[in-house]
């Protein structure tokens, strides 16, 4: 039975679903149904029972259900540890979301502290290849399932760091300001830089000698520029007083923990993940997450809640058969799309299954 | 929205709901009522307003607002004892006020350092904080900004500009973050004044 699970599910106004209602008892969940029969709106409004925007990253006014655009609501009962909570998340049109616990409003990173969510999703199937914004935001995922401090940390950070841009974009030269500003960046930072840190380390723990049939990653944190690559407070501090005119030139803060980038490779054989075929690279990340799951079951007494999006595509029978096999013994609450109840049947009775379908641009279950 | 009495209050209707707290409804509410107490109340209310309307402005010294070109407060020699409190605004000078614990004057800088929304130290009065320190031997600059991201980034900045010219302080910690020294009440405030600490 999973340590973190929710056991009821109301999704309101939100995408394609007018009001849907999930009864769940803990074991893992399969969502099935045609293509656009709203399985991902589902596993988006869990995401947003987080802290942050959610697995598709939308604006508020796009998850509210069009036409009626009347605002969005997810509320659930959750299981954590045995002690039931009733979490809530809401937003008006136009207006931030909010969140209650309990019935009084409280903040994410309130509700960070008591669900765990991460997530899968096809986008992330180009992770390795794309981007380093896609793999630093799904490092700092990881983290916030430990350190629900990260998301606070990330927050200011983002914010003094976006006010030090448009400085250096205004030409704003008076040293001071700079001093002021790069003080708020260099301790928020700090904070993220030692918590990334320490969640690496935990994952590479994790995946030692673990029984798995996913490939373990070797994991490493790269700097923007080698040799250029600072992590404490004062070092954050004198790197961007000093980075002044360079950073003025480019009109944007070149160096930080915004810059950073999280480098991986396929341990067994070597080989970065970039280079690595589709389904190692998929493979990759799911080790990944079930490294995570179980260092969070170890150290916080549960596993994370998972939003497997599409997860059988990319996999042989095989791996799905194991994937479906180590979550269970994982003892997650994992959410689980596909098109077709077929490729679950390895799982049998050890999850619950919901159909989805869709009918003149409304979802129903059943 | 319109009441379909008459135009007048409408429109007055329409003013009133603009005030913070006020919507519609409840500002149809205000005016029925003001209406019913039109001599005891609306009337001297609107002169009241008429007047203060007429006669308020910022205080040259400190931003502070009143009806003369220098606040009661910066006109108050009593008041000059050596400490400034740096505030954000004219609500966060109040609040400090009603907690009766600060006998110094007062900065008002009407708002915090913010790139983003093109604030910049000009803005905030700070030459003008600089050059009373000078002008009113001002011994200790106590930081009463909030505990926001802007708010401590404008503390680090005046903290900074201020250097060795005097003592300057900063309100206790544990005023929560993003909470607003307005909603704080009177007994926080004191404990925090009175546990300033040195930067
Ligand atoms: N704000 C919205 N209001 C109404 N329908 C929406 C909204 N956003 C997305 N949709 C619809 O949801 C459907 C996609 O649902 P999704 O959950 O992604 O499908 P799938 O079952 O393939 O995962 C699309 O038909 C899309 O038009
Ligand atoms: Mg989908
Ligand atoms: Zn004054």
């Amino acid at each position: 039975m999973a340590g973190l699970s929710l056991r009821s599910l109301t999704v309101s106004h939100f995408r394609s679903h007018k009001a849907a209602c999930l009864e769940l008892d803990g074991r893992p969940v399969v969502i099935y149904g045609a293509n656009g029969a709203g399985k991902t709106n589902l596993l988006e409004a869990v995401s947003l029972l987080s802290p942050g925007r959610g697995m598709r990253r939308a604006a508020s006014d796009d998850i509210a259900r069009r036409p009626e655009r009347l605002g969005w609501k997810v509320s659930a009962v959750l299981d954590r540890l045995g002690q039931q909570y009733e979490i809530e998340t809401r937003a008006a049109p136009g207006a931030a979301r909010q969140v209650r616990i309990d019935g009084k409003a409280a903040t994410q990173s309130a509700l960070g502290r008591l669900v765990q969510v991460v997530w899968l999703i096809p986008a992330m199937d180009r992770l390795w290849i794309e981007g380093a914004e896609g793999r630093r935001r799904f490092l700092d995922r990881l983290v916030l399932s430990f350190e629900p401090g990260h998301g606070d940390a990330a927050l200011s950070y983002e914010k003094s760091m976006r006010e030090r841009n448009r400085m250096l974009k205004d030409q704003v030269r008076d040293p001071h300001w700079y001093n002021a500003v790069e003080d708020q960046m260099a301790r928020a930072g700090a904070l993220m830089i030692a918590s990334r840190a320490r969640v690496l380390e935990r994952l590479r723990l994790a995946q030692q000698g673990a029984q798995t049939a996913f490939p373990a990653a070797g994991l490493c944190i790269e700097a923007p520029e080698e040799g250029n690559d600072p992590q404490g407070v004062d070092e954050l501090r004198s790197a961007w007083m000093e980075g002044r005119s360079r950073d003025l030139a480019a009109g944007r803060t070149l160096v930080g923990p915004h810059r950073i980038d999280l480098a991986a490779t396929y341990e067994a054989k070597g080989v970065e993940a970039r280079h690595c075929s589709t389904g190692e690279q998929k493979a990759l990340l799911i080790s990944l997450i079930l490294a995570n799951g179980r260092a969070l079951a170890q150290d916080r007494g549960t596993p994370p809640v998972l939003l497997l999006d599409e997860v059988a595509a990319h996999l042989d029978a095989e791996r799905r058969t194991a994937l479906y096999d180590e979550i269970c013994a994982l003892g997650a609450q994992a959410f689980m799309t596909g098109t077709e109840d077929s490729l679950f049947a390895a799982l049998g009775p050890r999850a619950g299954r919901i159909h989805v379908s869709e009918n003149g641009g409304l979802s129903s279950l059943g | 929205m319109s009441t379909q009495v008459s135009p007048d209050i409408d429109a007055l209707i329409t003013l009133m709901a603009k005030l913070p707290g006020l919507g519609p409804r409840s500002a149809r509410r205000a005016v029925l009522h003001l209406i019913s107490k039109r001599t005891h109340l609306m009337a001297p209310l609107a002169q009241s307003m008429s007047e203060v309307a007429a006669t308020v402005r910022e205080c040259l010294m400190c931003g502070n607002i009143g009806t003369g070109e220098i606040c009661d407060i910066c006109s108050d020699d009593r008041r000059a004892n050596g400490e400034i409190c740096i505030v954000e605004n004219v609500s966060d000078l109040w609040a400090m006020e009603r907690a009766m614990v600060f006998r110094g004057r007062y900065h008002v800088l009407g708002g915090t350092l913010s790139a983003l929304d093109d604030i910049g130290p000009e803005q905030l009065r700070i030459p003008k904080l600089l050059d009373r320190i000078t002008t009113e031997s001002i011994t200790e600059v106590i930081l009463a900004l909030n505990a926001t991201i802007d708010g401590q980034t404008t503390a680090h900045y005046i903290a900074d500009e201020v250097g060795e010219r005097c003592m300057i302080s900063s309100l206790a910690q544990g005023v929560p973050i993003g909470g607003e020294l307005d909603y704080l009440d009177d007994g926080t405030i004191t404990a925090a004044l009175n546990a300033r600490k040195r930067i």
